[in-house]
């Protein structure tokens, strides 16, 4: 076959996938951002160039820092948190652990189960009076509380849950990790009569570094786009103290059509995450001189 | 002290084998905590309602919360809208991204590179990020509403197309070389020797989009508003939040029967889905 032959085989080939992914994530994101110059077309009203606009509404608008300061505080918990108990899991279920094959089962079930489905299961652990955590709150004699309803416990409660959901996934990715890392590190440990502690982070860590860069950028991803419980369990609220950016973005975009608006606050999470890419770009970049 | 000595020395294992009873107990309650959701939803969902946060043991068992979820909504239509969108989905995704991963793995082509990172943008930005945009898209094409329309933006996966290179470009030449010599055409080439190889990756992806597709809420709620191309995690949603004043244990029993076909296959091929899973995950 000709060289030309081949190249235009090869173009065929990726056509159709092709066709499809510019259309809804390369030019979707470029229309976002010109619109995002645009007004919000009413009625017989089209859209018209407003500059700057719908940037200075996004600076002035107090839900929209919110959101942001929300989705800040929910990333800085739920990242460190879910990793941390991510490799303890992983550690645990890797090694001979009493009920290793129910352990295992139970931190990853949750990866399996929609997001929709659990947070309906955990609005009834934060009821109040009669919900599970307050049954045993009150049984131990604390006073109940109102999980979702008081704007300073929801953010928090909707972080138990997202760590929840992603810790058992996150421990799969450690666990293929430990399962590739060469016995001879742990017999030499075990000559030395190394600890546990010092194995975990001499040895182990170190090498699972690579994991841990894969996981941390899956983690801020997922940290702005994991809302599906906010629509069951707090629909942002109360008074906006569990709005994420994405949830925002939702409710401007479809509850209030403000189009122009929607699209400016898509290309601020645009701009999150081409910053999370290039962080990974750095981190893996630093990680090959190690090789 | 002579305890101490005589475990330290007579014992085969060492330091790094002793589980302390402190890590035995941190890993069970954290499997417990991780497990209590489910085991609360199935508690309440098996029981009369009147038990539904009254912890009896000697409460009766029923099966009428299923009954009940499964008449007050059309859930029979929502599982078959998820079943047929999760298929029609993931059948797409392995031609399209076959096809594209092939030309990545094997032909040599101007701008290869160049197309491969714009495909790799899409795991960063994913389709539910641009909802607003997408949206209009939907309509201008008259999709709004329907299961093609939720699941086209899906079917040119990244993911897919990333795994399915990676796993092509380990197939050895030889292979390749030996189907020529018999006179196989490039695509009989994919279908003979390429496709065959990558079976466990295709296994591994399969897995992975029908539990991210099963599962997937924001996009499918924004496209759909009728019953007709509503999957069930909307239709869950829809049903629980509606203010009909819906008995708890009715809401524990739907919500049960929406994750229950992906549940039952994780505990039956628990083996195969975490495989899957971690294969997925090393690059």
């Amino acid at each position: 076959m000709t060289t030309t032959a081949r190249h235009i085989q090869a173009y065929l080939l990726l056509l159709p996938a092709f066709v499809l992914l510019v259309s809804f994530t390369h030019f979707p994101a470029v229309a976002s951002l010109i619109e995002s110059f645009l007004s919000t077309p009413k009625g017989s009203r089209p859209a018209r160039f407003v500059g700057l606009e719908n940037y200075r509404i996004m600076i002035e608008d107090p839900v929209f820092w919110q959101a942001m300061s929300n989705n800040f505080w929910f990333a800085a918990i739920t990242i460190p948190a879910s990793i941390a108990i991510s490799i303890s899991m992983a550690i645990w279920v890797n090694d001979k652990i009493a009920g290793k094959q129910f352990l295992r089962m139970s931190y990853f079930l949750p990866t399996v189960m929609p997001m929709i489905a659990v947070a309906n299961i955990w609005i009834f652990f934060y009821t109040p009076d009669y919900g599970l955590i307050n049954q045993v709150l009150q049984a131990l004699g604390f006073p109940g509380q109102n999980f979702l309803g008081d704007s300073s416990l929801a953010l928090w409660s909707i972080t138990v849950v997202a760590i929840w959901k992603e810790a058992g996934f996150f421990m799969i990715f450690y666990l293929a990790a430990l399962q590739t890392l060469s016995p001879s590190y742990r017999e030499a440990a075990q000559i030395e009569g190394a600890s546990k502690w010092y194995y975990f982070r001499k040895i182990q860590w170190p090498l699972l570094m690579p994991t841990t860069v894969f996981v941390l950028v899956n983690a801020l991803i997922n940290a702005f786009r994991m809302v599906d419980h906010i629509f069951v369990m707090t629909n942002g609220g109360p008074n906006n103290a569990s709005t994420l950016l994405l949830f925002y973005l939702y409710e401007v975009g479809f509850k209030y059509w403000d189009r122009g608006y929607a699209s400016a606050l898509t290309i601020v999470l645009l701009l999150i995450l081409a910053v999370i890419g290039l962080l990974q770009f750095f981190l893996l970049d630093k990680r090959t001189h190690y090789k | 002290m002579s305890t101490f000595t005589t475990i330290s020395a007579g014992s085969n294992s060492s330091r790094l084998d002793q589980r302390s009873w402190l890590e035995t107990t941190a890993a069970w309650v954290l499997g417990l905590l991780w497990i209590l959701p489910l085991l609360y939803a199935m508690w309440a969902a098996f029981h009369p309602a009147a038990f539904a946060t009254r912890f009896d043991i000697t409460a009766p068992l029923t099966m009428d919360n299923f009954l009940a979820a499964w008449q007050a909504a059309p859930f029979p239509i929502y599982y078959v809208n998820t079943v047929l969108l999760v298929t029609i989905i993931l059948f797409t995704q392995l031609v399209l991204c076959t096809l594209a991963a092939y030309a990545f793995a094997r032909y040599e082509f101007f701008g290869r590179n160049v197309l491969f990172s714009l495909v790799l943008v899409q795991l960063m930005v994913m389709p539910e990020i641009l909802i607003v945009r997408n949206y209009q898209t939907l309509s201008a094409l008259g999709l709004v509403d329907t299961l093609v329309g939720i699941g086209l933006p899906y079917f040119a996966s990244a993911f897919a197309i990333f795994l399915l290179r990676q796993t092509f470009k380990t197939i050895p030449q030889e292979l390749v070389e030996a189907a020529q010599m018999e006179g196989a055409s490039t695509l009989q080439i994919l279908r003979h020797v390429y496709i065959p190889l990558a079976k466990p990756t295709y296994l591994a992806f399969a897995l992975v989009s029908i539990s991210h597709h099963w599962n997937n809420f924001l996009w499918p709620l924004v496209v759909s508003n009728s019953v007709e191309s509503r999957p069930l995690t909307v239709g869950l949603q829809v049903f629980s939040s509606s203010d009909q004043g819906i008995d708890w244990s009715i809401i524990t029993a739907a919500t049960l029967l929406t994750a229950a076909p992906l549940l039952i296959g994780f505990l039956i091929f628990q083996r195969q889905f975490v495989q899957s899973f971690m294969r997925a995950g090393i690059k």
